[in-house]
């Protein structure tokens, strides 16, 4: 289950974009016309009714106070910006933004980031039999579905579980981050969650950076530092800023690992943004409040896309 | 070759012949091989601990939090999760769920690909940014809007329903993926059944299909795997207990009986994780097709 191996020849590589110079210009013809169309109606019409549907309705929503139960459930009434400035006046709204930001940050962006081109590095200079095995063992740990995740992770932190076990024979203190830094055990959760997307990312990545280049690089007197800052990190530059962002929406969106592991608490200690929109929207009832706390959400996911699109070189972005 | 010893294409030699290079740069590759497997193995013990926990744990009847060795090694964790009520009837659901929403979305990500990858308009560019950005789209974010559509329009707690929208939610990275291996298929092939008078359809389905196979074996397997482990999805579109797929079931399943069978738990959480290990296994070395595509995004 090793991926450093170069695609199959029978598969060329994928090629994304159409700023090639187009082979197409055949026989087949060049324009589409409506007929031709037809078969992307399927695919257009699901991604309007579920997709593009949802998100223009909760542009509504988010203006309204919709309700499950009570007042707004029988008589929705528009309210104007009032589910916003709640929001910002809502001391529980700004804590699940502090922590959505922290837990992004620490799990995202530093740990998987971290330990995902640390793995591909040391997978193109570690013995093959430790590469194929410690590869499963992490690619393991990120297929397993997000509950049974959750589960296993708590099971690690908890009170009785295998850290501290692990600690104690080993004649260390035990710890209990599920109650003292919950913020910090579901951050942990989610870089061994997560750690081999990116490492599958980079590891890609630099398959594709031609040997040559390190060997100039090495002639011309660089060591191996040198060679990562200076030839690697601004070869990978497009592969970082990619995964800097997936890593980034996907961990936003965390929902199922941290309500396993700590449904929130406790005293809202690990309450995500994803956490706190449920909790308002469907333990409450307040679906036009969810619905607004989860538009702001998106506007931070939407922000930092665009800070790690500036990240890309200038030719790619064209 | 004498410069390069820490370059990829020769670290497959570090370790087995020695060639006759510096001695120096030797002990030093040798060094370096010796660390790397060091913290690689440092880093495989850490992420393996709570998989031994689920494996130890489904074969010990008296399985605590903490991973051990059983002292009796027993199926009867299996044994007592063996019947319709607990096991068959989730995964039943999960593979009608997952499996007719991953059929849903793979033939229209097909059909959609097909016209995005052979013919060109002006607004193919702007149309391919947009599913590449809707493929980040946090779907958590959609879900209250989604719920409150489907109470309206009596879709709530529909298996129907609930595919429909697993299935579009799957549809933008599968679309781009399939165009992709889509645009690796040479023309020439399909001119060619294309003068013999096959329709679209046709070419499609006996030319263009069959030469991107293992691409389309990793799109549908990608597909099926994201969707099995969906937790939010059918907990909030999915009610009633017996159309709950494993997903949600396993969630409940701590809650159910007060005390918790942690033993039940892990050998529910194997049968429940296995079909997505298998699927991996069978995708084995193409799983980098896949990040190939993720890494050389270029918008």
């Amino acid at each position: 289950m090793t991926t450093t191996d170069t695609p199959r020849p029978d598969m060329a590589a994928p090629v994304y974009g159409d700023g090639r110079p187009s082979p197409h210009r055949t026989k087949l013809g060049d324009g589409l016309s409506p007929l031709r169309a037809v078969p992307m109606l399927p695919a257009a019409l699901l991604l309007l009714a579920f997709m593009l549907g949802p998100i223009l309705y909760s542009l509504y929503l988010a203006f309204t106070d919709s309700a499950i139960r009570g007042e707004g459930a029988s008589d929705t009434s528009f309210v104007g910006l009032k589910n916003f400035t709640d929001a910002f006046a809502d001391g529980d709204f700004w804590n699940s933004v502090v922590l959505t930001l922290v837990f992004t940050l620490i799990s995202a962006v530093l740990g998987q980031n971290l330990l995902g081109i640390s793995l591909a590095l040391l997978m193109e200079r570690a013995h093959r039999v430790v590469t194929f095995v410690v590869t499963s063992i992490v690619i393991a740990a990120w297929i397993l579905p997000e509950v049974v995740a959750g589960y296993l992770l708590y099971t690690f932190f908890a009170d009785e579980g295998s850290l501290n076990a692990i600690l104690t024979s080993i004649g260390l203190p035990g710890q209990d981050l599920l109650f003292s830094a919950p913020i910090i055990a579901v951050s942990f959760a989610n870089i061994w969650r997560g750690a081999a997307f990116s490492m599958l990312v980079y590891s890609a990545a630099l398959s594709s950076v031609p040997g040559d280049v390190y060997e100039s690089a090495a002639l011309d007197g660089a060591g191996p530092v040198r060679r990562f800052v200076s030839v690697t990190v601004p070869l990978l530059r497009p592969a970082i800023a990619t995964n800097l962002m997936l890593t980034t929406l996907q961990t936003l969106s965390v929902f199922g690992l941290i309500f396993i592991m700590t449904g929130g608490g406790p005293a809202r200690q690990s309450q995500t943004l994803p956490l706190y929109m449920y909790e308002q929207a469907f333990s409450y009832g307040q679906l036009g409040y969810g619905t607004a706390v989860a538009l702001l959400l998106l506007l931070i996911g939407a922000l930092a896309s665009i800070a790690y699109l500036r990240l890309l070189p200038e030719e790619d972005k064209r | 070759m004498t410069a390069a010893v820490q370059t990829p294409e020769t670290r497959t030699t570090i370790d087995t012949a020695p060639r006759p290079a510096p001695r120096r740069r030797m002990t030093r590759a040798a060094g370096t091989a010796t660390a790397s497997n060091a913290v690689m193995i440092a880093i495989g013990i850490a992420f393996l601990v709570p998989l031994l926990w689920v494996v130890l744990a489904s074969f010990d009847t008296e399985a605590s939090l903490s991973v051990a060795w059983p002292e009796r090694f027993s199926l009867g964790n299996y044994a007592a999760i063996w019947n319709a009520e607990t096991t068959f009837r989730p995964l039943g659901n999960s593979l009608i769920l997952c499996g007719g929403a991953t059929v849903l979305t793979m033939v229209s990500a097909v059909l959609c690909a097909y016209p995005l990858s052979r013919y060109r308009f002006r607004a193919k560019r702007p149309l391919l940014l947009t599913i590449i950005f809707s493929t980040g789209l946090p779907i958590t974010a959609i879900m209250i809007p989604v719920y409150s559509m489907f109470v309206q329009v009596n879709l709530i707690d529909s298996m129907g329903g609930a595919i429909l929208f697993l299935g579009a939610s799957a549809l933008p990275y599968a679309i781009f993926l399939t165009k992709g291996f889509m645009d690796g298929v040479p023309l020439e092939i399909e001119e060619s059944a294309w003068t013999e008078g096959s329709g679209v359809l046709r070419t499609l389905w006996s030319v263009v299909l069959p030469l991107m196979r293992s691409g389309l074996s990793v799109a549908t397997i990608f597909t099926f795997v994201s969707m099995w482990g969906n937790f939010f999805v059918p907990f909030m579109l999915l009610l009633s207990p017996d159309k709950l797929p494993a997903a949600v079931t396993l969630y409940t399943f701590s809650s159910q009986y007060g005390q918790v069978a942690y033993g039940q738990l892990a050998a529910f959480s194997i049968f429940y994780s296995l079909p997505v290990v298998v699927l991996y296994l069978f995708l084995g070395r193409n799983l980098g097709q896949g990040f190939a595509a993720a890494g050389g995004v270029k918008g």
